[in-house]
């Protein structure tokens, strides 16, 4: 059988010395999983390293680790597959606690510091209107399908151990909770979506607060897509509900879009303006955008003594040539022709599989 | 000294429906549990949850089927009460949020499942479990002003006064090692099943027979522990579950030659028969030499449409490619039977009560019975959220009557020397983990789907010489912080106790019911069995007795699918 070695990273709370890597090796066939690994070492070598772990099949989200510096349940991590990942040298599994959330012991951190009173923070129960019906509440199949999508979140906490943001802003309040805001905004029957999205929008830990770095995404291992459930609490705050936050969020999406869709490329200067001004021309003349203007003096300066902008190069818009320009544009206009908005959901759509047709097919079938 | 009127241990379903149910009737409530609430497995349960909330359906049909798939040693009063109130049950937790799958026309769907007569299971894709139980939390964490949630706090005993009555129970802060006397006016034990005296099972690592060892410790009756099911469909290497809805929507079973054998066992409902008769089919087949290589038999999941599988299946989508490297849209998937669930357990009344008083017990962990010997699929979440129910009701009812007492200090010390003594054991013995696995393997060698004299007297002496041992057994950690060592060492004394209950009662039933197949016994005997089995330690030796099952309106038939 193959030897696997595991370089865990120990803290011992009580000992009072500092965190430190200790190897184990165990024999275990390739298709083992990184949990095996760790549960052997622990029967049989060392019964002091602490891990949660319950199911072992990826159901109850115990398991939350960081493997090779990537956020992965253990037991849905194949021995083989991590040495693969491993960038160390001697071909050590590197494991290690989740990130962005203290550590109690060893592998084990504090989620209820960070993941859990995040989940509280977005009203995680369903808010119906008025009382119930006699019967149930008669609702389209196809909404259940679609929230089954963040239903299906673990709360493994391994999208929150990897976001960027929340590295940045602790205040964030993060890919796992808005993933839940959304099973209630995407919910027809809470009563309350409009306060739910002026909630997260107007808050500057909320929906905003994502900058796109798809880690939640990678790191979710069941498929929950964090990020874009956040995007679409976005769509549904910014085009359903009309709320322009104060963040500046919505219009600075529409700034965005606007700009990419009459350039074909982005222009600078105009973006930030729009973004606080308003999404046209005249943005840059309101008093939000001056106001901006002021703030941001000090960074454009840097920039410009930096030589990271030419003052002609971000005044002016970036050109591109006509017939890229109209490309661009035919990808708008087919999007927004469209009578419902574009949705990613593994549940309906189903996943891409490289040279499936009949897959290829379906998603094309839901797009239009 | 934490003092609550209603003390809950276990926090999976049965636990949760209690605690919403105890804090809607006005007590003081707690809920502690070994691990956070949404880690219990209770979410393993994939399929979904039965219930009678058709106008074509009845409960009556119902709970035909159940008394039927019990093999006529359910309870008939308790299956009546559970399929009575299964419609009324359902509409609450889909108004709580629960996002049942619909069907075309926006109301609550339905999928066929195994040994049901209607297609009455309701599902969310196939984590239905999982779904109730991260929903009922939502409404636990609504409920937070009026509601302890003690998260990560291992119960080492239960505590009674002279007279008999539960007093409480003491539970370890697993996070600081600090040990605490729980006051309670009543206890619900909520603490699921114990699987993990098997090995392989499609239970978590968590379901370690506790809360049934504890009641059986403090004197309250253990009934039908021979009755353990061996699901149909777990994978060879590590015993995962792939849920019954697989076949429920359409999925068949073939052996090595390519034979649908189920044609033969169950002419009418073929791979939709009850649990103990496809998996006793499926070991026949393996042992007459008509499974695969491997020892196992194939199913064949590619019948069911490929969309409706990625809509309804796809947590079996992700085990199959993640656990057996299997797409099972396109290729059958190798399966056996594997422990699963246990029928048995603390027994109850119709409310949840025990015989022993202010002490209740709710789910896995109890045996009302409306099991009997065999559990149809679907029926276990319904049991855990009725009885659950009506036990956290109960409870609350009973607190009212009754005032706080005062617990002894004494308790916690002795309980304090008890466990620092495991800490302090000399490395003499063997270590927990080998007991651990030495009594897996010999429960699923020889308590199994097939069971003869020969091979259970071989488990019980096992079973007793491991019990010798664990008293000598070792540990690593004598840490307080997250000590898991420690508490694996008290799990063990608990799957002991469990498995040398289950083994007795297997040695005791003398005929073939439900799970229980003899094969010295191969014909079920209503004369001289038709009865519960009890077990019970009032501070000494099991002591074997029986009780009378409840028939109301099914006399015992003939039993075939």
């Amino acid at each position: 059988m193959p030897e696997f070695t595991l370089k865990i990273r120990r803290f011992l709370p009580e000992s009072g010395e500092a965190a430190y890597w200790q190897d184990y090796t165990v024999d275990l066939e390739g298709h083992r999983s990184v949990l095996e690994g760790i549960l052997t070492a622990k029967a049989d070598q060392d019964g002091t390293i602490g891990i949660r772990c319950s199911c072992r099949a990826a159901i109850c989200g115990s398991c939350g680790v960081r493997i090779n510096g990537r956020a992965a349940l253990a037991c849905k991590t194949h021995l083989e597959e991590a040495l693969e990942g491993s960038e160390s040298e001697d071909g050590e599994i590197v494991v290690e606690p989740m990130g962005n959330m203290p550590v109690i012991k060893d592998l084990i951190v504090d989620m209820d510091a960070v993941h859990w009173k995040k989940i509280q923070r977005v009203t995680p129960w369903l808010l119906p209107e008025g009382d119930p019906p006699e019967r149930e509440y008669v609702v389209p199949h196809e909404a259940m399908v679609d929230v089954t999508q963040s239903m299906a979140c673990i709360q493994c906490g391994a999208c929150v151990s990897d976001c960027l943001s929340m590295e940045v802003d602790p205040d964030f309040i993060g890919p796992a909770a808005l993933a839940k805001a959304y099973r209630f905004v995407g919910d027809p029957r809470d009563g309350q979506h409009s306060e739910r999205l002026n909630d997260l929008a107007e808050d500057p830990a909320g929906i905003y607060d994502c900058t796109h770095c798809f880690n939640c995404i990678e790191a979710c291992p069941k498929g929950v897509a964090p990020m874009n459930q956040i995007m679409r609490l976005r769509r549904a705050a910014g085009d359903d509900y009309e709320i322009n936050d104060r963040n500046n969020g919505n219009r600075h999406e529409r700034a965005f879009t606007s700009l990419i869709r009459d350039n074909g490329l982005l222009w600078e200067a105009e973006l930030l303006p729009r973004s606080y001004g308003g999404d046209s021309f005249f943005g840059k003349f309101a008093p939000a955008a001056g106001l901006e203007l002021v703030d941001s003096l000090p960074s454009i300066t840097r920039a410009v003594l930096r030589r990271k902008v030419t003052p002609m190069g971000a005044l002016k818009p970036h050109k591109i040539p006509k017939e890229d320009l109209a490309q661009v544009q035919q990808i708008y206009e087919k999007i927004e022709s469209q009578d419902d908005r574009f949705e990613l959901n593994l549940y309906i759509v189903g996943e891409e599989v490289e040279g499936d047709t009949e897959v290829a097919v379906e998603t094309e079938g839901s797009s239009a | 000294m934490p003092a609550h009127d209603v003390l809950i241990i276990g926090a999976g379903l049965a636990g949760q429906r209690a605690a919403y149910a105890a804090v809607d009737a006005g007590a003081s409530t707690a809920i502690l549990s070994k691990v956070h609430p949404v880690r219990s497995h209770s979410n393993a349960a994939a399929g979904g949850i039965n219930a009678a909330l058709n106008p074509e359906d009845s409960w009556e049909s119902h709970a035909f089927d159940t008394v039927k798939g019990s093999d006529y040693l359910g309870d008939q009063d308790a299956i009546e009460i559970m399929c009575r109130e299964a419609p009324q049950e359902i509409l609450e937790l889909e108004h709580m949020g629960v996002t049942f799958h619909r069907n075309e026309e926006g109301l609550l769907g339905t999928r066929a499942f195994g040994g049901a007569s209607q297609a009455r299971t309701y599902y969310v894709a196939d984590i239905t479990g999982q779904a109730l139980l991260h929903v009922l939390y939502e409404q636990l964490l609504k409920r937070h002003e009026n509601l302890a949630r003690y998260e990560e706090w291992f119960v080492t005993s239960l505590v009674l006064d002279d007279d008999g009555q539960c007093l409480g129970a003491i539970a370890r802060d697993i996070r600081t090692g600090a040990l605490e006397l729980f006051s309670a006016k009543a206890v619900i034990l909520a603490s699921g099943g114990a699987g993990q005296v098997y090995k392989p099972t499609t239970n978590a690592l968590i379901c370690t027979g506790d809360g049934i060892a504890q009641a059986y410790r403090v004197g309250a009756p253990l009934m039908d522990m021979e009755m353990i099911q061996y699901h149909p469909t777990t994978l060879a290497e590590n015993g995962f579950l792939i849920t019954e809805g697989a076949r429920g929507e359409g999925a068949q079973l073939f052996n090595a030659d390519g034979e649908r054998f189920m044609e033969r066992y169950a002419p009418n409902k073929v791979e939709l028969a009850s649990r103990d008769v496809v998996s006793r089919a499926e070991q026949t087949e393996i042992n007459e030499g008509r499974g695969f290589e491997d020892g196992t038999i194939a199913l064949d999941i590619t019948k069911v449409p490929r969309k409706r599988i990625l809509e309804a299946l796809r947590e079996i989508v992700n085990i199959g490619r993640d656990f057996a490297g299997t797409d099972i849209t396109r290729e059958p998937i190798h399966i056996r039977p594997g422990q699963h669930y246990i029928m048995g357990g603390v027994k109850t009344d119709v409310l949840g009560r025990t015989p022993v008083p202010g002490l209740y017990a709710a789910g896995e962990v109890a045996c009302v019975s409306v099991h009997g010997g065999n559990r149809l699929g679907a029926n276990s979440l319904l049991d855990t959220l009725i009885f659950g129910r009506r036990a956290g009701e109960d409870a609350a009812a009973h607190a009212r009557t009754k005032p706080q007492r005062p617990m002894a200090q004494s308790r916690l010390d002795d309980e304090q020397r008890w466990i620092d003594g495991i800490i302090a054991r000399e490395r003499g013995g063997r270590r927990v983990s080998a007991i651990k696995d030495e009594l897996g393997r010999t429960m699923n060698e020889y308590v199994a789907v097939f069971r003869d004299q020969a091979g259970l007297d071989k488990a019980l002496e096992v079973v007793r010489r491991l019990k010798e041992e664990e008293q000598a057994s070792y540990i690593d950690d004598s840490g307080t912080v997250f000590n898991q060592d420690v508490l694996g060492a008290i799990e063990l004394g608990y799957m002991l106790d469990c498995a040398e209950a289950i083994v007795l009662g297997a040695l005791e039933r003398r005929e073939s019911r439900g799970a229980q197949y003899r094969t010295d016994y191969p014909e079920r005997n209503d004369e001289d069995w038709l009865k519960h089995i009890d077990i019970s330690r009032n501070g000494g030796d099991p002591e074997l007795t029986y009780s009378p099952v409840t028939i109301t309106q099914w006399e015992p038939q003939e039993r075939t699918y």
